[in-house]
């Protein structure tokens, strides 16, 4: 079963073609990894997807929604009841401790539940520093609670931004970890990412390039050719 | 979760809110300040205006009417008509008591300074008259109030002393005559008589040819003991409006309840009224030239504390405009990220509007006591006297901080609505 399915996507900025006619269905538990180098359509294609942005031309099916249909309102609640976004710069609000900026994405969800969201953070290694502000963590420990937050609400669908892009290689393999594990427990995940190693974890991987999808392989195949 | 992020926001970005706490709090202050001068000013500069001169001429109803009719003029032996002394104290009872601010009674007679053969006009008043009310209290009243702008070179007479007079400056010089000299006059009566010139005035107006005697003095004089001619009355009234205008045309015209507004108003053409049902046939006429001119000045003042308060507020707003678009635009990665996470546009528009508000709240008290701070000085500083605090100027007050810092927020508001996560979020 699809999760996600996009039919016929272009995007263009003014005379930009930031994508062009994009074609991609992605499975229920399904790792992507999403390639290629800068002005490749990386980040566009995740603002689509990530309901951010919505395509010039397509059609963006996720979870059985249309996307391209609905109003910016409602596609801030598919973003909020079925995506669980991270980010490459961490993005944490800096007053609220790390607790805190776990509750609040069930705040604007539904309802929030300190327990629950300790819970989250005691799932990615952070149950001791739940009451630390962000700026007292490390960057590795802010990006777990970034994924912390995505994961609250039990979303659909994990989107990451090059969630490893600015951490050090054992906070990279402490979050790939925590991914692997996300898709262990059956997670839809897709993530953009420049790292053939980031790339490597991913059952699928596709190249852009130019706005176009280039190639499609495998993580392993990708991992063997590194 | 919400105050969290409130409270969170606050701390973090105390020092922007600080300003804009400033910005309220000087927009606010001066609003105040205004505002409460506005609401009072009417009374202190009423109590101005009211030292100089009288606004209510009271004369005797038949010599009003021939007055009015003939164009004759009180004093001109034309009319016999009089109001009675003893009944004067009448007019501190009155509704508007306390609006009554000075009266004192005149008697003119002709009189003939005694060695130079020369006539002058002779005029028995009060000069600091104290009388026994009916109420109980007592009340002094007299020229020394009611005149208290004239340039007086000595002292005036004492009520009870018939022998003491002070003379205009024209009519001094005429008769060669200065403070502490002897004026010797004979009266209608021919009975000659010596007064003691106790000092030489300046009205800068016609009385400067006159010649001030205890009303007593002049009574015995005409022989008409217990009477005067005409009482003026410096009263402090509100500035004419349409009913006032209406019921000076035609009272009838007035409904019932327009009536008792009107009868419960110190407007002029009120108190004149009242005044009239105290007295024996007595007819008040309003000085409108000196009414109108209290309600044009004070119109006009008012007019410039309300401009001067909207100016200041719309500073205030402008001020504010640029420090919470700054802030907004500051914080633009973060609200990227609320919004991201779920928040709707108004989830944010809501955390930043109440973020400021509070701090509008809080700068709005410290301005509010600052203004009333201010409002003191400059009731001290113009009209020597405390401004009190007017409880209209609070929800006035309120209502504009609500409206000035919503204004100052549009634009900050365009632009957060304006602002989609993928313009903050991707950090390139």
């Amino acid at each position: 079963m699809n999760i996600l399915e996009l039919k016929d996507v272009s995007m263009t900025y003014g005379t930009v073609k930031a994508l062009q006619h994009i074609d991609l269905t992605v499975g229920q538990g399904e790792w992507l990894a999403i390639m290629g180098p800068s002005g490749s359509g990386k980040t566009t294609m995740m603002n689509i997807v990530g309901c951010m942005d919505k395509a010039s031309d397509g059609s963006v099916v996720l979870d059985g929604q249309e996307l391209s249909k609905l109003p910016p309102r409602g596609l801030t609640a598919i973003r909020r009841d079925k995506i669980g976004l991270i980010f490459q710069q961490f993005h944490l609000v800096p007053y609220l401790t790390a607790l805190e900026n776990v509750v609040i994405a069930q705040y604007y969800h539904s309802m929030p539940d300190e327990d629950e969201a300790l819970e989250a953070l005691r799932s990615v290694g952070l149950g001791e520093r739940a009451r630390h502000l962000p700026s007292q963590l490390s960057g590795g420990e802010q990006q777990r609670v970034c994924i912390a937050r995505a994961l609250i609400n039990c979303p659909k669908l994990i989107l990451a931004d090059e969630p490893t892009g600015n951490l050090d290689e054992a906070n990279e393999k402490l979050v790939l970890e925590i991914l692997h594990r996300l898709h262990g427990s059956g997670s839809t995940i897709i993530v953009v990412t420049h790292s053939p190693d980031v790339g490597s974890h991913a059952d699928r991987v596709i190249v852009l390039e130019h706005g176009k999808i280039a190639r499609t392989t495998t993580g392993a195949l990708l991992h063997k050719s590194a | 979760m919400f105050f969290r992020i409130i409270r969170g926001g606050i701390v973090r970005q105390r020092r922007k809110l600080l300003l804009i706490a400033i910005t309220v709090m000087l927009g606010v202050s001066l609003a105040t300040a205004m505002l409460n001068v506005m609401l009072d000013v009417g009374d202190k500069i009423n109590q101005e205006l009211k030292t100089y001169g009288a606004n209510l001429n009271v004369v005797p109803r038949g010599a009003s009417f021939l007055g009015d009719l003939y164009g004759l003029e009180d004093g001109a032996g034309v009319s016999d008509k009089y109001l009675a002394e003893d009944e004067l104290g009448r007019l501190k009872t009155i509704f508007w008591a306390y609006n009554i601010v000075d009266f004192t009674p005149y008697l003119e007679a002709p009189a003939r300074a005694g060695d130079k053969d020369f006539a002058f006009a002779a005029v028995g008043t009060w000069f600091a008259k104290t009388l026994d009310l009916p109420t109980g209290e007592k009340v002094t009243t007299g020229m020394r109030g009611l005149k208290s702008w004239w340039s007086m070179d000595g002292e005036w007479p004492d009520d009870a002393r018939n022998d003491q007079a002070v003379l205009g400056y024209v009519l001094a010089r005429r008769l060669g005559l200065k403070k502490g000299d002897t004026l010797g006059y004979s009266g209608p009566d021919g009975k000659p008589a010596a007064a003691t010139v106790t000092g030489v005035f300046n009205s800068g107006s016609a009385e400067d040819d006159l010649a001030y005697l205890p009303l007593a003095a002049v009574q015995g004089m005409t022989g008409l003991d217990g009477l005067v001619r005409r009482v003026e009355v410096s009263a402090l009234t509100t500035p004419e409006n349409d009913l006032a205008r209406r019921a000076a045309r035609s009272p009838a015209s007035l409904s019932a309840k327009e009536w008792e507004t009107w009868y419960c108003t110190a407007y002029i053409g009120a108190i004149a009224y009242q005044i009239e049902e105290v007295l024996t046939d007595a007819r008040a006429k309003p000085i409108l030239q000196v009414a109108e001119s209290e309600g044009a000045i004070l119109g006009k003042i008012e007019l410039l504390m309300a401009l001067l308060t909207a100016l200041g507020m719309a500073c205030s707003a402008l001020a504010l405009s640029n420090l919470v678009t700054a802030s907004v635009l500051e914080r633009s990665t973060e609200i990227g990220l609320l919004k991201a996470i779920g928040a709707t546009d108004l989830d944010v528009l809501l955390l930043i509007l109440a973020e400021i508000l509070l701090t509008a709240v809080a700068g709005a008290g410290a301005g509010y006591s600052l203004g009333l701070w201010f409002s003191r000085i400059i009731g001290q500083a113009v009209f020597n006297a405390a401004i009190s605090v007017s409880p209209t100027a609070v929800p006035l007050v309120a209502a504009m901080v609500v409206f000035v810092t919503v204004l100052g927020c549009v634009p900050a508001i365009k632009l957060l609505l304006s602002l989609r996560p993928t313009q903050v979020l991707h950090g390139r």
